[in-house]
């Protein structure tokens, strides 16, 4: 049962030489192959360069070097550039498009000495929030194969949740770790912005996006983070400051600590799932950890000025697929016009041409200023009302998603219900802050996650809250029926 | 819904009048000139709905009171761009590059005739 142990006890066994990583590697890609059949997770598996890489990290292993992460496998969001492999953002526009180069965590992750499975299913350029806006169909949630696992990180998630690696690369907008994470049962980690390069990384909203990690506990995605995170000099957002060492920093005493319960995330919301948050926190207190109650008062004004910042840079992003230097191009364009617009509307998808239009609006003369400026005087006070609860907390902490898992198709109609999805995930991008969900329970079968939020560069904190949380608990190691 | 019970409470926080405002059919076709899109005319409808629900969604914004709040236009704001020496880091990668063209000629991309 390969697929149920923590990173941190197959890097022993490694170590011990009770199995090899080429071992490991054929284990998790015969997973894939049997289960990923009823998920739809995976859409690229590089199975032959997976078994070479096992290899050399094996040969690495036997001539005594020792890692973290040295021969653990991992499946990466297909929004990240691999090198040599398909990358397609989950897009028609880059169906064909084989990246000629690595993104800054992967080559990252390569050098520490993972295995690459495959590459991950996801929302078409990362925009939705329940993996349906994929070219190649929705994935489903292994815990009800009815029901979505969440978006934009949707093949991550349901690929983490059925142990199909243990590992998978995520990145996050509006919530797009968190949320598929909340909705599949596992642990995702969004860090500050500019703590993890976006170099590579298929942009999508550029002050906002920032890549982050998928795993079965906060343990192991500390392990993971600690390689991704750090200075890039390719990434002109990347923040040169040091990376502490979050898997040594995970059993720092909660005794103190100071958390936030915000007020505007429980408003509304469904009591069981209150109910679940509330237990959590009992957790907490336990440790001797202390409760406030803070409010954000801007808070419910984050959907809105998401979905004005948001589209507008992605329409600005998304201008450079042009069917002339890589990606599709129509075919018999009659002029470059024509070239441009066919390319453009074949290639994308709805919700894609969706945003780049709400985009494309409210940049456009006369509009600027009523949306896009008055987006960005919101995203301050929104910002500043959580500086404002970080003089009093350490951290805060609240649902990570209104509903659990919701069916698939109930949604796909309506966008703006849809946006509504992210209600409690917005804000830390718009603020740039820290997030982290874990698993805290069930409703009606379906997992259920709670979120906390740091001030920026606090991830070693959200780490071991959540770590300590999961010593105490046993919500993260519950796997769906099917995938045990 | 959740955004229900949060969209009260933004009612009751910022009290001025709601302009409900719509997008035509025109409006919708300006904008995907714009932006360099294609849209068949079986797929406007959907588009002319979906873009007026966003848009009035978005419109709440106008009722909050900003004043003479500074723009955020990034959430690092301390952070300065920074200058690296104009020395050569990058080596040449044109042929593995352009293999990803949808259509090249000696090096060269190919688009249809724009100067006759």
């Amino acid at each position: 049962m390969l697929h149920t142990l923590s990173i941190g006890e197959l890097a022993r066994r490694l170590n011990a030489g009770e199995i090899s990583s080429v071992e490991l590697t054929r284990h998790f890609l015969e997973r894939i192959e049997r289960l990923n059949p009823r998920l739809n997770a995976v859409i690229t598996l590089t199975a032959e360069s997976a078994l070479i890489q096992a290899a050399a990290a094996d040969r690495r292993r036997q001539a005594g070097e020792r890692g973290r992460l040295l021969g653990i496998p991992l499946i990466h969001k297909d929004i990240f550039c691999t090198d040599g492999v398909r990358t397609s953002c989950g897009s028609r526009m880059l169906d064909n498009f084989i990246a000629p180069y690595d993104a800054t965590i992967v080559g990252r992750l390569k050098a520490a000495g993972t295995v690459m499975l495959g590459k991950a299913n996801m929302d078409e350029f990362a925009m939705g929030s329940s993996n349906e806006t994929s070219y190649y169909g929705p994935v489903k949630n292994p815990w009800d194969i009815t029901r979505v696992p969440g978006g934009s990180s949707g093949g991550s998630s349901a690929a983490s949740a059925a142990r199909l690696a243990p590992i998978a690369t995520g990145t996050d907008t509006g919530g797009s770790i968190r949320q598929p994470a909340a909705l599949t049962g596992v642990t995702g980690v969004k860090p500050t912005y500019g703590r993890v390069s976006r170099y590579g990384m298929i942009a999508f909203a550029s002050s906002l996006d920032q890549a982050g990690v998928l795993a079965r506990s906060a343990e192991d995605a500390a392990a993971v983070l600690a390689v991704m995170a750090g200075f890039d000099p390719r990434d002109s957002t990347s923040v040169d400051a040091p990376v502490p060492d979050y898997p040594a920093l995970l059993e720092a005493p909660l005794r103190g600590l100071k958390i936030g319960l915000l007020r505007e995330f429980f408003d509304g919301l469904e009591s069981r799932n209150a109910g679940l948050i509330r237990d959590a926190l009992k957790v907490y207190t336990s440790m001797g950890a202390e409760t406030v109650e803070v409010s954000l008062p801007h808070l419910p004004l984050s959907v809105p000025t998401y979905y004005v910042v948001a589209p507008a840079e992605c329409s600005s992003n998304l201008s450079r697929f042009d069917g002339v230097r890589y990606g599709y191009r129509c075919r018999q364009p009659k002029d470059l016009l024509d070239l441009y617009e066919r390319s453009r509307g074949e290639g994308f998808g709805p919700e894609v041409k969706r945003r780049i239009m709400t985009g494309t609006y409210v940049l456009s003369a006369g509009y600027f200023d009523a949306y896009y400026l008055k987006a960005q005087k919101v995203r301050r006070l929104i910002t500043d009302d959580f500086r404002r609860a970080f003089e009093k907390v350490d951290l805060v902490v609240g649902p990570t998603t209104p509903t659990p898992a919701f069916a698939i198709g109930a949604k796909v109609d309506d966008p703006v219900t849809m946006y509504l999805n992210d209600i409690y995930t917005i804000g830390a991008n718009l603020a740039g802050l820290p997030g982290i969900s874990a698993p805290c329970g069930f409703i009606d079968g379906l997992p259920v996650g709670m979120q906390l939020i740091g001030p920026h560069f606090s991830e070693e904190k959200l780490l071991s809250a959540a770590h300590q949380y999961q010593r105490a608990t046993d919500w993260h190691l519950k796997t769906p029926g099917g995938f045990e | 819904m959740i955004g229900g019970a949060f969209f009260c409470a933004l009612a009751l926080t910022f009290e001025t009048p709601f302009t409900f405002m719509s997008l035509t059919r025109q409006d919708v076709e300006k904008i995907a000139r714009l932006a360099r899109l294609s849209i068949t005319a079986a797929e406007m409808p959907v588009y002319v709905a979906s873009l007026s629900s966003i848009v009035d969604f978005v419109h709440d914004l106008s009722r909050v009171e900003t004043g003479d709040v500074e723009p955020m236009a990034h959430p690092l704001e301390g952070l300065s761009q920074r200058l690296r020496e104009d020395v050569v880091s990058e080596t040449d990668h044109h042929d593995k590059y352009q293999a990803n063209a949808p259509e090249v000629q000696a090096g060269l991309y190919v688009v249809p005739r724009v100067i006759e």
